[in-house]
């Protein structure tokens, strides 16, 4: 399990590092697909299978689409380019360094007792079937509608403006 | 096997997030950046999980509201993104300087 778990955390971190670094933003996109079919396998290692597919599907087939598209639309330079970062790289790198020692030395000073417990001792997908729509029902239907109203907002800021001479036209049509 | 690798492992993946918030130019890659943070986020709900096996898994049942809710976020953020870009024909976060005083 642990020889596992290093390789995983070994690809998780070489393509989340890419995905910040790289100079091309195409290949930043396709570096975060490796992240997170890494983290869908970590979930999967964590006896979470339906949350693994759930990251799958929405994220690698749905929100990285959505993101190449943003990337199209958007004409952000496709080949290497130098002017992808700004001048604050080495703030940026110092704050990330010193959170990450607060927050790894927090996890470790924190939970250095806490064992995972094993394979198939943790819950199944029936339970959490169980409880999204018992315990958790009402949340349920409110992010679900969140999800709605956000993407009818996502399609009415996206969309061209007609002025009221093609609104007729589009009508027509 | 403890917990304490996957929670460092987490804990890289959102400070590699927030460099790449910082340190990126360009809109979309800043959302890139956000979505690579909720990622280390989600790791440590599904890590606390296998630790302690809550009844009714609840911590499966944040990751999942997690991922909707970040699902809507990217939505309406490339929407931002591309009516910003249609107005200024950048998408290059140093030059929104219009509320600068």
């Amino acid at each position: 399990m642990t020889a596992v778990f290093g390789l995983l955390a070994g690809a998780i971190l070489f393509t989340g590092f890419r995905v910040v670094t790289s100079r091309n933003v195409m290949h930043s996109a396709l570096y975060l697909v490796g992240a997170l079919g890494g983290t869908a396998a970590l979930f999967v290692m964590l006896s979470a299978e339906f949350v693994a597919w759930v990251l799958v599907l929405v994220y690698i087939g749905a929100v990285i689409v959505l993101f190449l598209f943003g990337v199209m639309i958007t004409r952000a330079p496709m080949g290497r380019e130098a002017s992808l970062d700004n001048e604050k790289r080495g703030f940026a790198a110092a704050t990330a360094g010193l959170l990450f020692l607060m927050l790894a030395g927090s996890s470790i000073y924190g939970f250095k007792d806490v064992e995972l417990q094993g394979l198939g001792e943790t819950v199944s997908t029936a339970d959490l079937g169980i409880s999204l729509l018992g315990r958790f029902v009402l949340p349920f239907e409110i992010v679900s509608f969140l999800l709605l109203a956000a993407l009818v907002g996502g399609i009415v800021l996206a969309r061209k403006d007609l002025t009221p001479g093609q609104e007729e036209e589009a009508g027509a049509v | 096997m403890s917990i304490v690798p996957i929670l460092v492992l987490s804990s890289a993946l959102f400070s590699l997030g927030v460099y790449g918030l910082l340190a990126r130019r360009n809109a979309v890659m800043v959302l890139l950046a956000i979505e690579l943070m909720l990622n280390g986020v989600n790791i440590n709900l599904i890590a606390f999980e296998a630790a302690w096996g809550t009844v009714g898994a609840i911590g499966q049942v944040f990751t999942i509201f997690m991922i909707t809710v970040a699902a809507a976020e990217v939505g309406i953020g490339l929407a931002i993104v591309i009516l910003v870009f249609r107005n200024r024909a950048t998408a290059n976060l140093d030059d929104f300087t219009l509320m600068k005083g």
